[in-house]
């Protein structure tokens, strides 16, 4: 133990001291290179699957596409558009104004457009990572100055090494995962959608509250459940300035008055901006109206169109209600359960969000896929991540295969594939909570030492009951 | 949620599952065969039933009588087959005219990528000609096909003859509520590919063919009918189509209900059903007649012309007469009151068969083994795999040993794969020119040649790139090629369940086995006897020794490099899926097995 301590002071107390301000500069340059590298690769990898005629076929795939993100229908509504009708007066199309308009200019370039959007997620993920790290690692350092953390806990300490190529392992995450690239390669929105929550994800780490509520305004005028995403950033501001989060304290009320005011500013500035550029309030319940009350029950990756395909009609806004108050039901026990912890709660979110949300796809999934590597000090916590891995992996592999059976071959039905769809998420909920399970146990040993006791003096062990 | 959150007993289980690992795999290995044994017996399996309300209850009374003349134009029809020297379209479009019906024919030709010897041909062209009865009861929105195959030489006359005798008595009769085409196709698969893709105006195989001029609505339900002689001993069904594929198992009700209600001998792959199931012959009868519908529903290629029509979700089998020399005889009218009860019943269908199974395998024609009795047999063997992923789980230590030593086998045995599914067809013009051998032979030897090649190839190709092997390296290696092959066999067996089972019998036990730390030259010959290739070549012996017609090993070998070819062939023509799956992924997945036993 002794020796142990020694080592680390020689780690912080002089190394990383010294480090910290001059390294800012070189560990950029020294970085650049081979996110470039990462960059180039994964534009290739699309390029070259635009060309082949693998494009046309994963563009047709429910996992990839939703009604919502179908490239198909953008065309759709852009002819509308031209035709001097309005996009929402068909069923076809539900993707807000600002997008219709976007593609109105650059639709010739729209390969161009996704690839620009993923590489714009990858950037701004990879630069609000490395500062998430920076201030990780500062606190941590205070910590240890403070002796903050028992002595048998020095194997939990993060130490630069390993927190060196994170930031980059989060990029080739995002980039390289084939879920992102199914998606870009189908030209599904929901790589813009990522590419908006990416910068707000950067805009929060960076500290900046009025781009943080602008572009989270813009996150929830794009699809909705974004919104939940407001806790973690507020949590997360109010840390940075030393903002008690206290309903009893004036500064509270008065920064989440600062917030809201900014973030509904944004939204009511975007809202009659759309209406402004199409003249009519059709979008509202084209958009909106169907992301919650979800009438078109085309089978994806998610848990609504079985159950809702099955219930009887009369129950039918009941469940609505149900399922998308779901979405948001977490928001406020994680909030407080990870009140200092604002950016794995934003983890937690996006997970929660991608699972629940009603028209889910491969690409919101590949968000939040994206932060693992940022968590990649949980591992040694972590109990079923190989399992739900292969679960996850397998499941890929069957949602083809049964949709197949199903849809083609006519001898397989629905449920097959709402079985697959039903271990995916199962999976996924198992990751996350795995992670969640992971985290608070680091953050218990960090507290109360690595090796518990019992009061006996045997060794302890922890239950989650 | 118990054993996944409690470290105590997860560690419980996992020290019990470490332990116990080798027993358990052995007895799920002989539990998973003897349970697909144990499919034969007859107390474990279903009787059928018919599950269609609209084909059940409805009687239905069968009066065809034209047999003779029936058999008479089957003569007149051969008579002008042989004097064309192919299809004779003009006899054919006059005669079903004359019968009522509205006829037209569809031209189509077809340059197969290499000869087929089997069947001589290479440049085909044909004719297809249809009729048909329009339906007089309802709007024509949907259909059903009788079709006869137009086979060269005196095969399949007799086909033609009741296919025109029905016709006939068809148009006089008024309770139809479906339209019924009458199709005889020439160059059997490829004819009934063109006909079935200009029908659905698809070209999923680059086929040239003229359009269809008319059309009936959609069709709902095919039987395929083949006669080759007067004298028909029993009645043969035969179900497995494209890519393993079965119909509804209504359809084989269907046929099933009417052989006994007129009294027709039955079979299904040849063999009659017994009731004797308690007698040791009675059980290896059934379980004979299982292997040979799991062989060939392996094989994935139709067995017969029904086989395509599965692909475009329309319910279909061949019936096929049989003379087998027996005592019991049925001539053409019993023949053609069969088919019209067939066909009165499917006349009544209100929607697509869809009641009863699709996953299913036959014993004998009146027991069903369905996908939840058989599955678990597949399941059995699967486990583990999945047991030694746990294994070796919990046997790694936390260091990774580097993506590029695992990623690098992985890419060069899926080159290596791509060479053989891609090498064949492309390179058999110069093995033509530089070799003494036919283009046939040149695209089967080319397939083993690379083949294997493979085997030489990839050793020790992760040394390229990462220098030394570690012993951690070729643990990981072992994961993901076993976590590949449970997915894999997992996803095959969905598909085509003879298939996965029939690869997992053997790739399952090669997973297991290899190691680099076993005595190399008894572990290299037990792999390669586990091997893909080596598994089809049993295959092909255990296939005839199922048909009761054993062959030494030179026709043997023969026979294997004919199904060889015939299984590309099968793939570029109607897109059979088994050689690609072969190719592109069972064969890169063995050589990962190969790869870490001579990993250094």
């Amino acid at each position: 133990m002794r020796r142990g301590r020694g080592l680390w002071w020689a780690w912080f107390g002089g190394a990383a001291g010294a480090h910290s301000k001059e390294a800012g500069s070189s560990f950029l340059g020294k970085m650049a290179a081979p996110l470039m590298l990462i960059l180039i690769l994964a534009v290739t990898i699309r390029a070259a699957l635009y060309r082949s005629n693998l494009a046309d076929l994963i563009a047709e795939r429910v996992e990839v596409v939703s009604p919502l993100t179908a490239w198909k229908r953008v065309v759709e509504g852009l002819a509308l558009l031209d035709l001097g009708v309005s996009p929402y007066s068909g069923d076809v199309f539900h993707e807000t104004p600002l997008i219709i308009y976007l593609f109105h200019f650059v639709v010739d370039y729209a390969e161009i457009t996704f690839m620009l959007a993923d590489v714009l997620t990858a950037v701004a993920l990879y630069k609000a990572v490395k500062e998430y790290n920076k201030q990780v690692f500062r606190k941590q350092k205070f910590a240890l100055e403070a002796d903050r953390y028992p002595l048998d806990c020095l194997e939990l300490i993060r130490t630069p090494k390993e927190m060196y190529y994170i930031p980059l392992k989060v990029a080739t995450f995002y980039l390289l995962n084939p879920f992102t690239i199914l998606s870009c390669v189908a030209k599904s929105t929901c790589a813009l959608n990522n590419a908006v929550i990416a910068l707000f994800f950067l805009a929060t780490i960076k500290g900046n509250v009025l781009l943080s509520a602008i572009f989270l305004a813009l996150a929830t005028y794009q699809s909705i459940y974004p919104l939940s995403l407001c806790a973690p950033a507020l949590l997360y501001f109010m840390q940075r300035q030393y903002i008690p989060v206290n309903y009893r304290r004036a500064s509270f009320w008065w920064f989440l008055a600062q917030y809201a005011f900014i973030y509904l500013g944004s939204l009511f500035i975007i809202v009659g901006l759309s209406f402004f550029l199409l003249g009519s309030w059709d979008y509202l319940q084209s958009v909106y109206g169907f992301i919650l009350s979800v009438p078109d029950l085309t089978p994806n990756i998610g848990l609504f169109w079985y159950f809702f395909a099955e219930m009887f009609e009369h129950f039918r806004l009941f469940f609505l209600f149900v399922f998308q108050i779901n979405v948001f039901f977490y928001t406020l026990p994680l909030s407080i359960k990870l009140k200092d912890h604002p950016v794995f709660l934003m983890f937690m979110q996006l997970a929660v969000i991608s699972i629940f949300k009603s028209y889910p796809t491969v690409g919101d999934v590949a968000l939040y896929l994206a932060f693992i590597p940022v968590w990649s000090h949980l591992h040694r916590f972590l109990r079923n991540i190989f399992l739900v891995a292969c679960v996850l992996l397998a499941c890929s592999a069957l949602f083809p295969v049964l949709w197949h059976l199903w849809i083609y071959a006519g001898s397989a039905n629905s449920n097959f594939y709402y079985a697959i769809t039903l271990l995916f998420n199962v999976a996924q909920i198992l990751l996350v909570s795995d992670y969640f399970h992971a985290f608070l146990r680091r953050e218990h040993h960090l507290s109360y030492g690595l090796y518990l006791k019992r009061k006996d003096g045997s060794e302890a062990t922890l239950v989650l009951k | 949620m118990g054993l996944l959150s409690d470290p105590n007993r997860r560690r419980a289980l996992i020290s019990l599952l470490v332990r116990l690992n080798t027993p358990i795999s052995v007895v799920c290995y002989f539990a998973g065969v003897a349970w697909f044994m144990g499919l034969a017996f007859e107390p474990f399996t279903l009787r059928t039933y018919m599950s269609e309300n609209a084909m059940g209850s409805t009687m239905v009374e069968e009066r065809f009588p034209a047999g003779e003349r029936a058999l008479a134009s089957g003569k007149e029809f051969s008579a002008h087959k042989k004097k064309v020297g192919g299809m004779p379209v003009d006899w054919l479009v006059k005669t079903m005219q004359d019968r009522g019906l509205e006829v037209f024919t569809q031209r189509f030709s077809r340059t197969l990528p290499f000869p087929d010897e089997n069947k001589e041909r290479y440049m085909v062209k044909g004719t297809n000609v249809y009729g048909i009865l329009r339906a007089p009861r309802a709007p024509r929105t949907e259909a059903l096909v009788l079709s006869a195959p137009c086979s060269p030489g005196d095969q399949n006359n007799q086909a033609v003859g009741l296919l025109l005798g029905l016709a006939q008595y068809f148009r006089s009769q008024i309770f139809w509520a479906k339209d019924i085409i009458f199709l005889v196709n020439e160059h059997d698969l490829i004819g009934m590919q063109a006909w079935l893709e200009g029908y659905h105006h698809t070209n999923t195989t680059g086929m040239d063919w003229s359009p269809l001029q008319g059309r009936g609505g959609s069709i709902q339900a095919a039987l395929t009918l083949e006669l080759s002689t007067d004298v028909i001993t029993s009645m043969d069904l035969v179900l497995e189509g494209l890519n393993g594929q079965l119909p509804n198992l209504d359809l084989a009700n269907l046929f099933y209900a009417f052989c006994q209600k007129i009294g027709i001998l039955c079979t299904i792959q040849g063999k009659l059903q017994r009731n004797d199931w308690d007698s040791v012959s009675g059980y290896s009868h059934s379980i004979q007649t299982l292997m040979m519908m799991v062989m060939k529903q392996a094989s994935g290629r139709p067995w017969g012309d029904h086989g395509l029509f599965l692909r475009y979700h329309i319910e279909a089998a061949t019936v096929k007469g049989v003379n087998s020399f027996r005592q019991y005889k049925t001539d053409a009218t019993t023949i053609g009151r069969l088919l019209e009860g067939m066909y009165r019943k499917l006349n009544n269908l209100l929607e697509r068969l869809h009641q009863s199974y699709f996953f299913y395998l036959l014993p004998s024609l009146s027991h069903f083994v369905s996908i939840g009795y058989y599955m678990p047999a597949f399941g059995l063997l699967t486990v583990i795999l999945l047991l030694r992923v746990s294994f070796r789980i919990f046997h790694l230590e936390v260091s990774s040993p580097g993506v590029l030593s695992v990623l690098t086998p992985l890419v060069i045995s899926h080159l290596t794969g791509a060479a053989l599914y891609a090498l064949p067809t492309r390179f058999q013009e110069i093995a033509v020119e530089h070799f003494p051998v036919s283009e046939t032979e040149a695209v089967v030897l080319t397939a083993i040649a690379v083949y294997t090649a493979g085997l030489a190839l990839p050793h020790n190709t992760h040394r390229l790139l990462t220098g030394e092997g570690t012993e951690q390296g070729w643990r990981v290696l072992k994961l993901v090629a076993v976590l590949y092959l449970a997915v894999l066999l997992g996803c095959t067996a969905l598909i085509n369940f003879s298939l996965g089972f029939i690869l997992a019998l053997t790739l399952v036990p090669a997973a297991v086995l290899v190691t680099p730390h076993r005595p190399k030259v008894l572990t290299a010959f037990t792999l390669v006897i586990l091997s893909p290739a080596c598994t089809l070549l049993f295959s092909v012996f255990f296939f005839q020794e199922l048909q009761e017609m054993p062959v030494t090993f030179q026709e043997g070998w023969l026979l294997y490099l004919s199904v060889i070819s015939q299984g590309i062939l099968d793939h570029f023509l109607y897109g059979s899926l088994v050689f690609p799956l072969i190719a592109l992924l069972v064969y890169p997945c063995w050589l990962l097995f190969w790869n870490i036993l001579f990993w250094k």
